[in-house]
């Protein structure tokens, strides 16, 4: 089960409202190497994980990536929600606000819905565990093109933030593969 | 919400992610002594601010107990807090 804690993980800071901004990082809420992707990724692998340690890190970090979909969420609707009509269209979400005013949705920059489709669930835990690596080197690489199209120092600072925490879990998601391959060699007999 | 909760929120989500952190670590090294020691360390400093906090302000998370009227929906949400 899980518990909600009534806090961010980080603090979602927003120097002053940008809808066209909001364009751009709502994939990180609903698109291909979102949040949103991340967490369903991971907590849907888990339960063909071999060791503990594989079982345990996939359905921690599983759920931290919850916690920067919150982020994510609270960003985009920060530099929403005070948008005038005019800012909306000049941006280009007329047609995302003909959808959803300016409510949040899982949708990529370019308005495609999120899908099940960009995750990957092999039933192999060291194919899992390559995609789950390979998933957090292109987040990073978002959130880097994200911070090259942003000007805001606020958004960056916590911008930063999310990519600094791509990289340490692709770091745990390499000893994860590490300690899953010394378990499966040692299960071979010939 | 004020220059004092805030500072405070702000302090406890700092701890909790050095938990957060050590548990990650953890995870892939659970025989790690050290390690675990300072996790041990921080989880009872978060415990005893996150009480503070919840004292005086309300209750983060559920299974909390509640002064009247139930406290657990009052505003600002995470969402709502200005954080600068």
């Amino acid at each position: 089960m899980w518990i909600y804690e009534k806090k961010l993980q980080y603090p979602a800071k927003v120097g002053r409202a940008n809808v066209q901004m909001a364009k751009y990082l709502i994939t990180q809420y609903g698109g291909p190497d979102g949040e949103l992707a991340a967490s369903m990724r991971y907590l849907t692998q888990r339960y063909h994980m071999p060791t503990p340690q594989a079982k345990g890190i996939l359905t921690d970090i599983g759920t931290e990536e919850l916690a920067h979909l919150e982020i994510i969420a609270t960003l985009v609707y920060k530099l929403m929600d005070r948008a005038s009509l005019e800012e909306i269209k000049a941006a280009g979400l007329g047609a995302y606000y003909a959808d959803h005013d300016r409510g949040l949705y899982y949708v990529n920059g370019e308005g495609v819905p999120w899908t099940a489709a960009y995750i990957q669930s092999k039933g192999d835990p060291v194919a899992d565990l390559h995609e789950d690596m390979a998933a957090e080197e292109k987040a990073r690489a978002t959130y880097e093109w994200l911070i090259d199209l942003s000007d805001d120092p606020d958004l960056n600072d916590t911008l930063r933030f999310l990519r600094e925490r791509e990289i340490v879990h692709f770091q745990r998601f390499g000893e994860a593969l590490q300690i899953v391959h010394e378990y499966l060699d040692s299960k071979k007999y010939f | 919400m004020d220059r004092e909760q805030l500072c405070m929120l702000k302090e406890l989500m700092a701890l909790e992610f050095t938990v957060l952190e050590f548990h990650l670590y953890l995870d892939t090294h659970p025989t790690d002594q050290r390690a675990l020691m300072e996790y041990n360390s921080f989880v009872q400093q978060l415990s005893v601010l996150k009480r503070q906090y919840q004292d005086r302000y309300g209750p983060l998370t559920w299974q909390e107990p509640s002064a009247y009227p139930w406290q657990w929906i009052n505003e600002p949400w995470p969402w709502e807090i200005c954080y600068e």
